[in-house]
């Protein structure tokens, strides 16, 4: 799969409003892996086939695909426990990835994280994170480290509406700010911190806004629509790579899913969740595609097909793997081992 | 050999590490003006340019956030928490992200930094930045310890943390900074888990590290006027621990206390000690006692600074118990 280049510095020149026919059809297909992945891991975990608990992002598809086809493979992100869409936007395989949510010594942590640490560094994928806003400093020390090393890297941090309340989002802005980093703060607002409605617990009407407070500029985009998503992370993503500074972007998108498998959505209305289903960012990219003569049924049925294929491939791939050895539980804790451990 | 201040010590070490790797940088507050608040990184900026020496504002879950994410991205960051009582503001990015990260995501990726930890009291600073507060992190598996006692090995155990590629805490005592101490011009290193043994005795073992090493020599000196010689062993390091030093030590001495400035309860001696029991227990002729600060806030008025504070006779005073 092709990972949208927008080439370095010179790059903020050509950057417009056209996406490629190809990159299109890639943000459908990245789009309907994430969606077959995790209905796919829905079922088996309640099936009972996948220990712990896992979160979906069902219904913010368009915003994984639109930031991640929008950075170099060799960007980083950081995400957050909601990361299986990052991590699959990123390019990262989906057997491995479905391995560890199965808790095999295939899986991409080898079973030791599990859904919410799943991570790939292949790919600069640094990590989901169980820690809400845990990944804002990473973002900001992996910009720190392209810049040591003279490199025009970015690194967008993922992040959601519940995050943007947390006292390591306002320093690692702050620091991002103060030292141009290329960092893009990217929020997912999905309009719910797990129980808590965004509007009770963000005393302005966007997260966003906050962003003048750190002298950066802050965007707002329609987090469904996943060829906006994609233009603005292009544009600002060249802006960071050419020394611009950070941004904060912030999606407006919704969590179509309770907030874990199992959740029993106390907090809102069903009705409210049928509406959003109008707002569906496949089903929104497919009619733009097909209205623009790049996409018919056919070609639909083909691209669903071929995902549904893959991740199927990856569950049997997760099923007949083996799980770790009892004590592989004291391997990987450090690079250089010690002797005495109790 | 030369002489050189514990400050100084470490500052050879960092600007050897720096020239030697153009990886490792330096991110802290007060960098730029006075080079850290205690002058340990004073020259660096100058030598090495902003964009090594990271000057930041007061946000200590950035500083050690940003090392962690710097780290995971081959960098190799030298962090320095100005006064270890603050590491409190930044614990989530050490508990749950520096020391997790290779772990949990499966040994892709690891965190090669270095946290530097003034601690310890010292003036009359008080509560809030006088603490020990090495046994937090004791208790968190995939973080390294390190606590030198003197120039030399403060000097060492800095180049061996920086070359580390897992997450290492450097436990500075404040008092220990203007000490002053042999270090060789030569290049050196001294090895993470490897104790050394300061005065020998065959009457007792007093396992100690940082500055509390210095009151265990003074403790070792008086003991010795009255015919009992201790062994004084500086475990130097924390994790990993030198346990064959230990070890043999309290199999020829069968008598053991551990001493640190660290309050008592639950603390770096009590973990000794219970590995002492669990282990030497045929070996040991008396129970093993801590000796340790009182279990309550580091108070500010000297005359109760002193009383909470542990000192060489508490050392000599545990030890006269055991014969």
């Amino acid at each position: 799969m092709a990972v949208t280049d927008v080439g370095g510095a010179r790059a903020v020149q050509r950057v417009d409003n056209d996406i490629d026919a190809d990159t299109q059809l890639d943000l459908l297909r990245v789009m309907l892996r994430i969606r077959c992945f995790e209905e796919r891991a829905e079922a088996l975990f309640l099936a009972g086939e996948l220990p712990g608990f896992i979160h979906l992002s069902i219904g913010q598809e368009a915003c994984a695909a639109g930031a991640c086809l929008a950075l170099r493979r060799d960007d980083y992100i950081t995400s957050t426990h909601r990361g299986h869409g990052h991590c699959l936007a990123k390019c990262a395989p989906a057997e491995r990835m479905m391995a560890e949510l199965f808790a095999k010594a295939t899986g991409s942590c080898k079973g030791k994280g599990g859904s919410m640490h799943i991570a790939d560094f292949s790919v600069g994928m640094l990590g989901a994170n169980g820690i809400v806003g845990g990944g804002a400093n990473l973002a900001v020390g992996a910009a720190i480290a392209a810049r040591l090393r003279q490199t025009d890297q970015v690194a967008l941090c993922f992040f959601g509406d519940g995050a943007a309340n947390r006292g390591t989002v306002h320093e690692a802005s702050n620091l991002a700010a103060v030292w141009k980093l290329p960092v893009i703060f990217f929020c997912e607002n999905n309009r719910y911190a797990s129980t808590t409605a965004a509007g009770a617990a963000l005393s302005i009407e966007n997260v966003a806004d906050r962003a003048a407070g750190y002298g950066m500029p802050g965007v707002i985009v329609d987090g469904n629509d996943a060829l906006a998503v994609h233009r603005v992370v292009r544009e600002w993503a060249a802006h960071a790579r050419s020394g611009g500074g950070p941004v904060l972007i912030e999606a407006k998108t919704y969590r179509m899913r309770g907030h874990y498998v199992g959740d029993p959505q106390l907090y809102r209305a069903t009705d409210e969740v049928e509406a959003q289903r109008a707002r569906d960012p496949i089903d929104r990219l497919a009619a733009t595609l097909a209205g623009a003569g790049l996409l018919d049924l056919a070609r639909l049925e083909r691209l669903r097909a071929e995902v549904a294929e893959e991740i199927e491939a990856a569950v049997r791939f997760a099923r007949e793997s083996p799980l770790p050895s009892p004590e592989d539980a004291l391997a990987d804790l450090y690079v250089n081992p010690i002797e005495r451990m109790p | 050999m030369p002489e050189m201040t514990f400050t100084e010590a470490t500052l050879a070490a960092m600007r050897e590490e720096m020239r030697r790797d153009p990886l490792v940088f330096v991110i802290g507050e007060d960098m730029a003006s006075q080079g850290g608040v205690f002058g340990q990184f004073k020259g660096l900026a100058e030598e090495f340019g902003a964009g090594r020496v990271l000057d930041t504002p007061i946000s200590e879950t950035s500083i050690v956030g940003a090392a962690v994410g710097a780290a995971l991205c081959g960098a190799r960051p030298v962090a320095d928490m100005h006064f270890a009582d603050f590491v409190a503001c930044a614990m989530d990015e050490i508990v749950n992200q520096a020391a997790k990260a290779r772990y949990m995501f499966g040994g892709q990726c690891s965190v090669p930094m270095v946290l530097r930890m003034p601690d310890g009291a010292i003036n009359s600073a008080a509560a809030q930045h006088s603490q020990s507060v090495e046994a937090w992190m004791l208790h968190t598996p995939g973080v390294k310890l390190v606590a030198p006692s003197n120039p030399y090995d403060a000097k060492g155990l800095l180049k061996s943390a920086i070359r580390d590629d897992d997450p290492v805490l450097y436990y500075e005592h404040k008092a220990l900074f203007k000490t002053r101490g042999e270090v060789p011009g030569e290049e050196y290193v001294v090895p993470m888990g490897q104790a050394a043994l300061r005065h020998v005795g065959s009457d007792v073992t007093i396992v100690s590290y940082s500055l509390m090493v210095q009151r265990c020599l003074e403790a070792a000196d008086e003991l010795a006027a009255d015919g009992i010689e201790a062994d004084v062993v500086d475990l130097r390091s924390l994790r990993p621990l030198d346990w064959e030093a230990i070890a043999t030590s309290v199999r020829k001495t069968h008598r053991v206390v551990v001493a640190h400035e660290a309050c008592r309860t639950g603390g770096v001696g009590a973990e000794i000690a219970a590995q002492i029991g669990e282990e030497l227990f045929d070996d040991l002729d008396a129970p093993v006692l801590r000796v340790g600060a009182r279990d309550v806030p580091i108070p500010f008025s000297p005359p109760l600074e002193r009383f909470v504070l542990p000192g060489p006779a508490d050392v000599a005073a545990a030890v006269r118990r055991l014969m």
